[in-house]
């Protein structure tokens, strides 16, 4: 009943943030002058012909107002135009990059907070130890370290010296899920480790800091007084509490983490969503770009209904309502 | 110790009385702890090396005779059109692919990158703090559309944002420093709104608007310099935030345009070279760690100092080590974190949204 006017009513904001979003493109792409986005839309070698073409199919010589509710009426219909390139629907590349773009994203995000929240629970468990410091040290240079760098750093210092060796397995590009597990997974490795060290620094601060905040609460006290076991009174009482901010942080992160796919995508020459959208900016493919920028707000949206339902699943004070 | 000692050195004490003793304030004894502490001291020499050799850059470039983009086709490359090494033909770092000097361009990279960090940080610390300060102290309506606002850009994705503005926009360093200030100031907001709102209730802001202050003077007078601590460390942490930023906008070419240098284009060039030249990927690379790291360790090292209570993992450790007992090790009082006012700069926990 709660959860689910909960979720009502988060999917109605949902899509009034989306609405806002596309309008905020329509205004950004198709206010200016009309020749200027003919020319765009037509690419690069349309002769006038074809731009006047442009202009009246598309429906740009329209007022303006009649134009932002046939972009909404398409957006709707996810009719996303084509590719001027291929004139490939819009819709089957981001159909296409999709799978690529989620094996990047999902694998990242496992490692992520598993190194992130581990690290973090036993640098707070035993603060002030070698492993503390050494992980505060680690911590620091994550933070320092910008995403391309160290994909690039990988790059040099693991998968050139072990390909020279023979050692295959680790590869740049990639292959999807149809070649096999084990060859996906060496395609993968290194984007996911790159992905997942950059944003890990942050969980590992914020997880530390907060478990140790949370053990020092009476009920922790009381959880040890009734004889727990350490471990236990850590993972079931401690953990539990210290996860709030943790999980929060994650619905401010994921505009973050779109960021991230991207570069990863580019250092590790990946064809999903980053590099695409990258690429149609180099060649002006207005299009794709348009697609790209209401495919990510759509996901930041979504992600982040899923990322409060978490929230309130593991704060019993948060009250779904 | 014995009794006749503690008499001797009362006794000298009291026979001292020109050495009167000095009143400090909290930022003397904030300036006075991060003296202590080594790693702050490097970080801020790190950086003041940095800037100057951004500032000479011109001197550097005119010394050995290279522009940042002169190309070198006959010194600088070898005869396959590869980039020479480290040392070669009075390269000091190497060349890069169209053989031009990648010393003098590194440096001159320096230059964009901590014009961006620095510009965009001051940028969006002003907006930040002032919008922060609007919403927490006026509250209500003011405050409701204020935050909403400052949670929807903390969520938003913003290389999405950049990606849109550059397929509109040819690439400029104007638009670099609007992009990345734009989603800077709504960090700062938060914490100022949270800090203001503690703070409005306190009694010398009532006796400030019994006295008849404004809203503006309380703001800007009585509450300000009372937040100056944390904006301070605040903007150190956002300086390498939007130096990586930046790196990231140009590796992506989105950012700075050709031909200006910058660490991120430089190493988005290098990617099609990392086979032939390691020199081409490591010297941007280190140059960008050592600026990000030391902004990092100084921004730490000035939260440390300004808050006493939290833990200091680099400097002078071992002195205060050995005062605590092992037994406390877990209590947060003690041990814990940064203390609620020095939070990590963007990374703030949300309040609850139900």
């Amino acid at each position: 009943m709660g959860l689910a006017r909960f979720l009502v009513r988060r999917i109605l904001t949902g899509i009034v943030v989306l609405w806002i979003v596309a309008t905020g493109t329509f205004l950004l792409f198709f206010t200016r002058p009309v020749e200027v986005v003919a020319r765009e839309l037509a690419g690069r070698s349309a002769t006038p012909q074809v731009i006047s073409e442009v202009i009246r199919n598309l429906g740009l010589n329209l007022p303006l107002r009649v134009q932002y509710l046939h972009f909404l009426d398409n957006t709707a219909h996810l009719n996303l135009g084509f590719s001027y390139y291929s004139q490939v629907p819009v819709k089957t590349i981001l159909a296409q990059d999709l799978p690529i773009t989620a094996s990047v994203v999902v694998g990242g995000v496992v490692l992520w907070l598993i190194v992130g929240l581990s690290v973090g629970v036993v640098s707070a468990t035993r603060a002030r130890s070698l492993f503390d410091r050494v992980a505060t040290v680690g911590v620091l240079a994550g933070l320092s370290m910008p995403i391309f760098v160290l994909g690039e750093l990988l790059i040099i210092g693991v998968f050139l010296p072990l390909n020279e060796h023979g050692i295959t397995w680790i590869q740049t590009g990639y292959a999807g899920l149809s070649t096999g597990l084990i060859p996906w997974m060496g395609h993968m490795i290194l984007p996911w480790i790159t992905l997942a060290t950059v944003q890990a620094a942050v969980y590992t601060r914020l997880s530390r800091g907060s478990l140790l905040d949370t053990m020092g609460e009476d009920y922790i006290r009381t959880a040890r007084a009734k004889g727990l076991s350490e471990r236990r009174v850590i993972l079931r009482h401690g953990l539990r509490a210290a996860l709030t901010p943790v999980v929060s942080q994650l619905g401010i992160d994921i505009g973050a983490l779109l960021g991230g796919v991207i570069v990863v995508e580019q250092v590790f020459s990946l064809p999903g969503l980053g590099f695409d959208s990258v690429q149609a900016i180099d060649t002006g493919n207005l299009p794709v770009i348009i697609g790209f920028v209401l495919l990510a707000s759509a996901f930041v949206v979504i992600a982040n209904i899923i990322v409060d339902m978490a929230y309130a699943l593991l704060d019993p004070r948060v009250r779904i309502a | 110790m014995s009794v006749t000692s503690l008499e001797f050195q009362a006794h000298s004490a009291e026979s001292a009385p020109e050495q009167a003793i000095e009143g400090r304030s909290q930022w003397q004894l904030t300036w006075r702890r991060l003296l202590h502490d080594k790693i702050a001291i490097a970080s801020i020499l790190v950086i003041l090396v940095m800037v100057i050799l951004a500032i000479t850059a011109p001197l550097f470039a005119s010394l050995t005779g290279h522009a940042p983009d002169q190309a070198f086709t006959n010194t600088g490359t070898t005869s396959t059109g590869a980039p020479v090494g480290p040392g070669t033909h009075g390269f000091l770092l190497g060349t890069d692919y169209i053989g031009r000097d990648l010393f003098i361009r590194i440096l001159y990279g320096a230059r964009v990158s901590l014009f961006v960090g620095i510009v965009t940080t001051a940028i969006a610390t002003l907006a930040g703090v002032s919008i922060g300060l609007i919403a927490g102290y006026f509250g209500g309506w003011v405050d409701t559309v204020l935050a909403r606002f400052i949670d929807t850009v903390l969520a938003f994705p913003y290389i999405v944002l950049a990606l849109a503005l550059a397929a509109i926009f040819t690439p400029s360093l104007t638009i670099v420093i609007g992009v990345i200030s734009f989603f800077s100031w709504a960090g700062i907001s938060r914490i100022v709104r949270g800090q203001t709102l503690s703070l409005k209730e306190k009694e010398y802001i009532e006796a400030a608007r019994s006295l008849g202050a404004g809203p503006w003077r309380i703001m800007f007078i009585d509450i300000l310099p009372n937040l100056l601590g944390p904006v301070l460390v605040l903007a150190t942490l956002y300086i390498p935030i939007a130096v990586i930023f930046e790196a990231t906008l140009s590796f992506l070419g989105i950012g700075i345009p050709e031909p200006t240098p910058s660490w991120g284009s430089i190493l988005a060039e290098a990617q099609n070279y990392y086979t032939v030249a390691w020199w081409y990927v490591v010297f941007p690379s280190v140059a960008l760690l050592v600026t990000t790291l030391a902004f990092n360790l100084l921004g730490d090292g000035i939260r440390d100092a300004m808050d006493p209570r939290t833990e200091r993992i680099f400097a002078a450790g071992s002195q205060r080590r050995r005062r605590r007992r092992p037994g406390v090790a877990a209590v947060p009082a003690v041990a814990g974190g940064p203390a609620p006012e020095f939070p990590d700069p963007p990374r703030q926990p949300m309040p609850p949204t139900p």
